[in-house]
């Protein structure tokens, strides 16, 4: 069947009043998630698989939302009828983690102690909360057992996670473009990151909304240092190399090269959509991350427990969470005698890779997702 | 490593029996060059194995997935540092001894995450090869289906070759099979007049 794009799709949200326990020893009382589905849970309800978001995505995973061309999900390439990721088989959903800002409960939600927005007062959330509350959603949603749960970079974390903390609710992993903790190169590029927004004057330790400002310059620098990792250096100067962007040097500090050009584009943009207070959390569970620690530092330990296959995917130009950080993954694996088959794909793009739709990537996805049964 | 690819397909599974009655049942195997990934799917059927195969050719990795087995894709070349001391049954090296290039490695690396090793390689010393060197030409046949400048097999061996490196890497041969052409087990002057060797073999213990 040819591939097509799902087309229209609306976002949904679910309210959850029992309070829930995070790792730090915070408690959010209440909490809304937005999620979205394609496809139909089948009737022995064994046909899902659930997409978790890397660090600047959302719950909006495939198709477009009405009257939006320009709204099209951030992983449209792989999942769709026909498709890689085939929601005429699967019923794929897409959440928006606590703490995020697309809908779900976050630092620009109201808190209801106070009646004014969470803002610094919003808890750090950690991959381990997020999976908690995921788990939620989907026995709300009737699903007792995910088909799969994947995901790339710190979406493939989750997945991970997933068959640490749910080992009866999921049946595989997809672990794509991720690593099993992060290295104190990629901390120190989050830490730039969170000192470029909490520097910020705007930014009032995270009490921006009720001055009705925004740490834009923060969270723009934020981004562009973000956009520098996602890349290769390949890809970089194949894109832009030293292209000025008019044909002379200005000799002052404007933009002179693309590439500066790019960045701005890229920080503005983020800049108009994301909100500093979601990103500083975002980072932290990207830093907190390591499933390991409790078990004496042990990624092969941390899944004696867990009962899923997996695929892990790695990225040849990926220098963020680089191929040998995902061979870690799949030696604790192999450790195991798990069921884990693992690719290494040939890509000039860097971390991006996992979103680009690639031919020999998505055959692998398209493959794995056949021998899953429903 | 070009791991090769008509030569499996040519000579089919006249060894995948072999070594499926080789091995116990349940056992944990590593396949190395595992190709479309068809003995470990064998394996699993026949044998209920478990385990994995490495490749390192995109479309091959594709292919055992799509035949079911768990495949990681590697340079086996690189050696096989993902894998803790025994923690295989076996480990198979089929039809690619004579393609690797560091060849006393690789097998020095299956006897250390393998108890046991298994090795099946197109015999050089084969007659009809013999008469292929004495007509002056480089043997093509159908265990060797290549001409000389697309030959992934850089290193040519014979049966006795093999035992002589054996015995001076600190193997033991538990088992040897000798097929003809055919399929057939050759008893009689295996050297001269059989095809293809397959071998189990294990560490001299101390």
């Amino acid at each position: 069947m040819p591939e097509r794009s799902i087309g229209i799709v609306t976002p949904d949200s679910m309210q959850f009043d029992e309070p829930i326990e995070l790792k730090s020893g915070a408690r959010i009382g209440s909490y809304t998630l937005a999620y979205e589905t394609y496809g139909e849970l089948n009737a022995a309800r064994d046909n899902a698989i659930l997409v978790c978001h890397a660090l600047n995505a959302s719950h909006h995973v495939a198709g477009v939302y009405a009257d939006q061309p320009e709204s099209v999900g951030w992983w449209d390439n792989l999942i769709g009828p026909g498709k890689p990721v085939d929601t005429e088989r699967f019923f794929v959903v897409g959440v928006n983690n606590l703490g995020g800002c697309h809908g779900s409960t976050g630092p620009s939600s109201i808190n209801p102690a106070t009646g004014k927005e969470w803002g610094g007062d919003f808890p750090v959330v950690t991959v381990e909360d997020w999976v908690k509350v995921q788990a939620r959603l989907a026995t709300r949603l009737g699903i007792d057992r995910f088909a799969a749960v994947m995901g790339g970079s710190l979406g493939g974390m989750q997945a991970l996670q997933w068959t640490i903390d749910q080992p009866d609710r999921v049946r595989n992993a997809l672990v794509i473009a991720a690593a099993p903790k992060l290295s104190a190169q990629n901390i120190a590029f989050n830490e730039v990151a969170r000192q470029a927004i909490t520097s910020d004057p705007e930014f009032y330790d995270g009490h921006y909304y009720e001055r009705n400002v925004v740490p834009r310059r923060g969270l723009r620098i934020a981004r562009m240092i973000g956009h520098i990792t996602y890349l290769s250096d390949d890809a970089m100067d194949a894109k832009f190399g030293r292209n000025l962007r008019e044909e002379v040097l200005n000799f002052n500090f404007d933009i002179d090269f693309q590439i500066e050009s790019y960045l701005r584009y890229q920080g503005d943009k983020f800049a108009d959509t994301f909100d500093a207070n979601t990103y500083l959390r975002i980072t932290k569970a990207l830093d907190y991350f390591d499933p390991a620690e409790k078990y004496g530092g042990s990624l092969s330990a941390a899944l004696e427990q867990s009962k899923a296959d997996y695929l892990v995917v790695s990225f040849t130009s990926d220098w963020r969470f680089s191929p040998a950080r995902s061979r870690e993954l799949v030696k604790s694996m192999v450790d195991n005698r798990l069921k884990v088959s693992y690719a290494e794909i040939e890509a000039p793009h860097g971390h991006d890779a996992f979103l680009m739709d690639d031919a020999v990537y998505h055959n692998l996805i398209r493959a794995y997702l056949e021998r899953v049964t429903t | 490593m070009n791991t090769p690819e008509r030569q499996t397909r040519r000579t089919g599974r006249r060894d995948f029996e072999t070594i499926a009655g080789w091995i116990s049942d349940g056992a944990h195997v590593l396949d190395l060059g595992c190709g479309d990934g068809s003995l470990l799917r064998h394996l699993q059927q026949v044998r209920r194995a478990s385990g994995y195969g490495i490749e390192i050719d995109d479309n091959k990795v594709l292919a055992s997935l799509k035949n079911g087995i768990n495949v990681l894709q590697a340079d086996l070349e690189a050696g096989l540092s993902g894998f803790d001391n025994d923690s295989f049954d076996y480990v198979i090296l089929s039809l690619t001894l004579q393609a690797v290039r560091h060849t006393e490695r690789i097998v020095k690396e299956m006897l250390r995450v393998g108890r046991e090793g298994i090795v099946t390689f197109p015999n050089f010393a084969y007659w009809r090869h013999r008469v292929h060197v004495l007509m002056g030409r480089v043997p093509v046949s159908r265990e060797l289906p290549y001409q000389w400048y697309d030959t992934p097999n850089i290193h040519v061996l014979t049966i006795d070759d093999f035992e002589i490196f054996c015995a001076g890497h600190g193997m033991r041969i538990r088992e040897r099979i000798v097929l003809d052409e055919a399929g057939e087990q050759v008893k009689f002057m295996p050297n001269l007049l059989g095809a293809l060797a397959v071998y189990r073999f294990d560490k001299w213990s101390a």
